[in-house]
């Protein structure tokens, strides 16, 4: 603090230590009056909180964490829950229902904007106007607004499960979601995980090989290739082993609903359109950003040291457009994770609708809000530091190139 | 890369030649894509306009049609309940002057030769008048409380009310967390942080359940002005992230000369700094300002009656239940007018200020 000024500020201090008119001495007490209006400020929350609590008979803490929560949750597909169980599983069922909507809606957002902010960028004048009409109308409108669209979409004009629209053999379009048949469950997809681990373990350690000889020798390896080979191989090895189990689970009307099958309900399906399209769009524009900061130079001049178009692209342009998409993607990421939440108006039950029904059902406002902000800003912050990681191994790479 | 191609108007089929057909494949996409376009299209049309049912007392009729044509008689029936919510009908020429009003100021605040200080006067006046008109119970006209205001209306004024708060907490927020005072910086940041950490949602449960507990017994504050205060927070946070751009952006003598005239920290500020940095965040902030516009329409899930919550309203009446996509795709439209104008401003407005730093 104030160490720019130095010289200035000693003169002055020599002169008059506890003079007001010493900018030290003023920001010391600029600050302890601050810290003292917030300290004081919060105290008297604390305190009006505190009593009103008291009034109202609301005992605070998170014991009641441990008591039965009494409520159905509409979808639960990792572990088994109902409404016996604690507070603490809703939470944690609406937490891996919060990952499950954002993990595979920021897959699917990353391939759908990556594709339309190239399209922007296409020769051809009609792919580019469709693109860049897609991204204007969906940047321009709000997130929930589309959710209820989708939502609307899907639960009120398609038709009841029994005369469900089929596009394609044993794939159902209902008002009950969308039903499609699924591998029956045999014990060599776990062997085929193992697999997949294996494969990836081999290819980390053949592309450090490959780049050790290549130091040492010069001769390149088609680490790509052999790589992909490798995660994609060992697992259809095994599958194949295994004499290929293509048993499948097929959905079949029971009833009023389908039985078996994989089943995407009206709001997770609403939700993860919903939240793909929109942050796609976002995601567009920063991948046509990212393209157009590499110059085209980059492009010549790496083809005119015989670079490969594939070579070139690897470790000449990506580098560098990484460079400038990586750190938006991050807010865009966070962004999505963020806008999950919106499920409570759709009634996918996540994290913040899970904590919302506790909330009216407990009255433990305080905790259940303390439980949501937790766990964004958990997220929030796991998410940043993983990408500032990424960032600078990838800013490190092109530096030393 | 657009420059080298011909313009549109040149000559009709070069333009065809060089954008759309210039090779095979690209003469195969683009008859494609026209035919999907067209396969998509036709039948949009026809339900959009040609089956369409335009105003019925009833949906009756729209039922009749249902998933040939669209019901925008819901539109048409229900548009006073839409624009005002369950303000009082008779007094609905309140908050439509209020409505035009802010409009006049949207737009006069867009154009460059108004700004100047006169214009945050005229921008509280404004307020004023639409707080005088809004609640009413003077010049004669009845009082109407807040819990009744609703609609289009209600949007704009959060819209409106929030940015008017927020921009000015934003700028001690920005200018905190470059402050040389470490207390206040790190406040600054951890405030920043936190809000922009968690989902609007949390803030507004927050507003709507918690701020109650807050307050001494005895004293309570409203719905929509919890959640104002909400918005405001949460405005704040992002819109100083924007401010502080803009501060950078200001060259470090800039900052020099300012102490060596002498300047006061806060003669500096107003003077030197805040109108530089100001000016280049102009188009940013106005994109935050489109964000914060569309984010208005999370107040739905609080229960609080804006645009989006009246149509819903109005869909919940048996009688238009199971036209929610009329409903929203007009609930977009509405939307869509006010951030594309918007977003086209700041493009503008970019390009101006850009031309403007080169002379």
């Amino acid at each position: 603090m104030a160490g720019e000024t130095g010289a200035g500020v000693g003169a002055d201090a020599r002169r008059s230590p506890f003079s007001l008119n010493n900018p030290r001495v003023r920001a010391v007490v600029y600050q302890v009056v601050l810290v003292a209006a917030v300290v004081l400020g919060v105290w008297y929350l604390a305190s009006n909180t505190a009593h009103n609590l008291e009034v109202r008979k609301i005992a605070s803490g998170f014991e009641f964490l441990d008591r039965e929560s009494g409520f159905e949750i509409g979808e639960s597909p990792f572990v088994s829950y109902s409404a016996a169980d604690t507070y603490r599983k809703a939470f944690i069922v609406g937490l891996l229902n919060t990952f499950r909507v954002a993990v595979i809606g920021i897959v699917l957002a990353t391939l759908i904007g990556t594709l339309i902010g190239l399209a922007r960028l296409s020769h051809n004048w009609l792919i580019a106007k469709i693109a860049a009409g897609y991204i204007e109308t969906i940047r321009n409108i709000p997130l929930l607004v589309q959710l209820f669209f989708w939502y609307a979409i899907i639960s009120e004009n398609l038709p009841g499960p029994r005369d469900a629209v089929n596009p394609l053999p044993d794939v159902y379009l209902s008002n009950r979601g969308i039903v499609f048949p699924v591998f029956a469950s045999h014990p060599v997809h776990a062997w085929m995980g193992f697999a997949l681990l294996a494969g990836i373990a081999l290819a980390w350690g053949v592309a450090r090989w490959a780049r050790a000889r290549q130091a040492r020798t010069g001769q390149i390896f088609p680490i790509f290739s052999v790589g992909a080979g490798l995660i994609l191989g060992l697992p259809l090895v095994v599958f194949l082993v295994a004499g290929a189990p293509t048993a499948l689970n097929r959905p079949e009307l029971s009833g009023f609903n389908y039985t078996g099958g994989g089943v995407l309900t009206p709001e997770f399906a609403a939700l993860l359109a919903g939240l793909t399209l929109y942050t796609a769009a976002f995601i567009a524009e920063i991948v046509r950003a990212g393209v157009l900061a590499v110059d085209r130079g980059q492009f010549e001049a790496a083809a005119a040291i015989g670079l490969r178009p594939r070579r070139a692209m690897r470790l000449v342009i990506l580098p560098q457009a990484l460079r400038v998409i990586v750190p938006p993607m991050t807010s865009q990421y966070l962004n999505l994770t963020k806008n999950s939440s919106l499920a409570v108006a759709i009634g996918y039950p996540d994290l913040v609708s899970i904590a919302n029904t506790a909330m009216n059902q407990t009255g433990q406002a305080i905790e259940g809000i303390a439980v949501i902000m937790a766990v964004y800003l958990t997220i929030s912050l796991s998410i940043s530091a993983f990408m500032n990681w990424y960032n600078k191994r990838i800013a490190l790479r092109g530096a030393t190139r | 890369m657009s420059a080298a191609r011909p313009a549109f108007g040149a000559s009709p089929i070069a333009w065809l030649r060089e954008n759309l057909f210039y090779s095979v494949p690209s003469s195969i996409v683009t008859l494609l894509l026209a035919w999907l376009a067209w396969k998509g299209l036709a039948p949009f049309i026809d339900w959009a306009f040609v089956n369409a049912i335009w105003s019925a007392p009833d949906s009756k009729a729209c039922r009749d049609v249902k998933g040939v044509g669209a019901c925008w008689a819901l539109i048409t029936e229900k548009h006073r309940f839409i624009l005002f919510g369950t303000y009082p009908f008779e007094q609905h020429w309140r908050p439509l002057l209020c409505i035009l009003l802010l409009l006049v100021l949207y737009v006069v605040s867009a154009m460059r030769r108004f700004w100047r200080p006169a214009l945050a006067g005229v921008w509280l006046a404004g307020l004023v008048v639409i707080g005088v008109l809004m609640w009413g119970g003077m010049f004669g006209m009845v009082y109407v409380e807040n819990e009744r205001w609703g609609g289009l209306m209600l949007t704009l004024l959060l819209a409106t009310f929030g940015i008017a708060f927020a921009f000015p907490l934003s700028i001690l927020l920005a200018l905190g967390r470059r402050s040389d005072m470490p207390a206040v910086r790190i406040m600054c940041v951890g405030y920043i942080e936190l809000i922009r950490g968690v989902p609007l949602i949390s803030l507004l449960i927050m507003a709507s359940v918690m701020l109650p507990l807050f307050l001494p017994e005895g004293v309570s504050i409203d719905k929509l002005l919890r959640a104002q205060i909400a918005m405001i927070l949460f405005a704040a946070a992002y819109l100083a992230e924007v401010v502080r751009g803009g501060l950078q952006a200001v060259p470090q003598g800039q900052y020099e000369a300012a102490d060596a005239m002498g300047l006061s920290y806060w003669r500096k500020t107003m003077l030197i700094v805040l109108p530089q940095a100001l000016r280049v965040a102009i188009p940013p902030l106005v994109n935050t300002f489109i964000g914060f516009f569309k984010d208005t329409s999370l107040v739905v899930i609080i229960g609080l009656f804006d645009l989006l919550t009246s149509i819903k309203v109005a869909l919940g009446e048996p009688a238009w239940n199971g036209f929610g996509v009329e409903a929203y795709i007009f609930a977009s439209i509405v939307y869509f007018t006010f951030c594309y104008a918007m977003s086209q401003y700041s493009q503008n407005l970019e390009r101006e200020l850009a031309r403007d730093r080169r002379h």
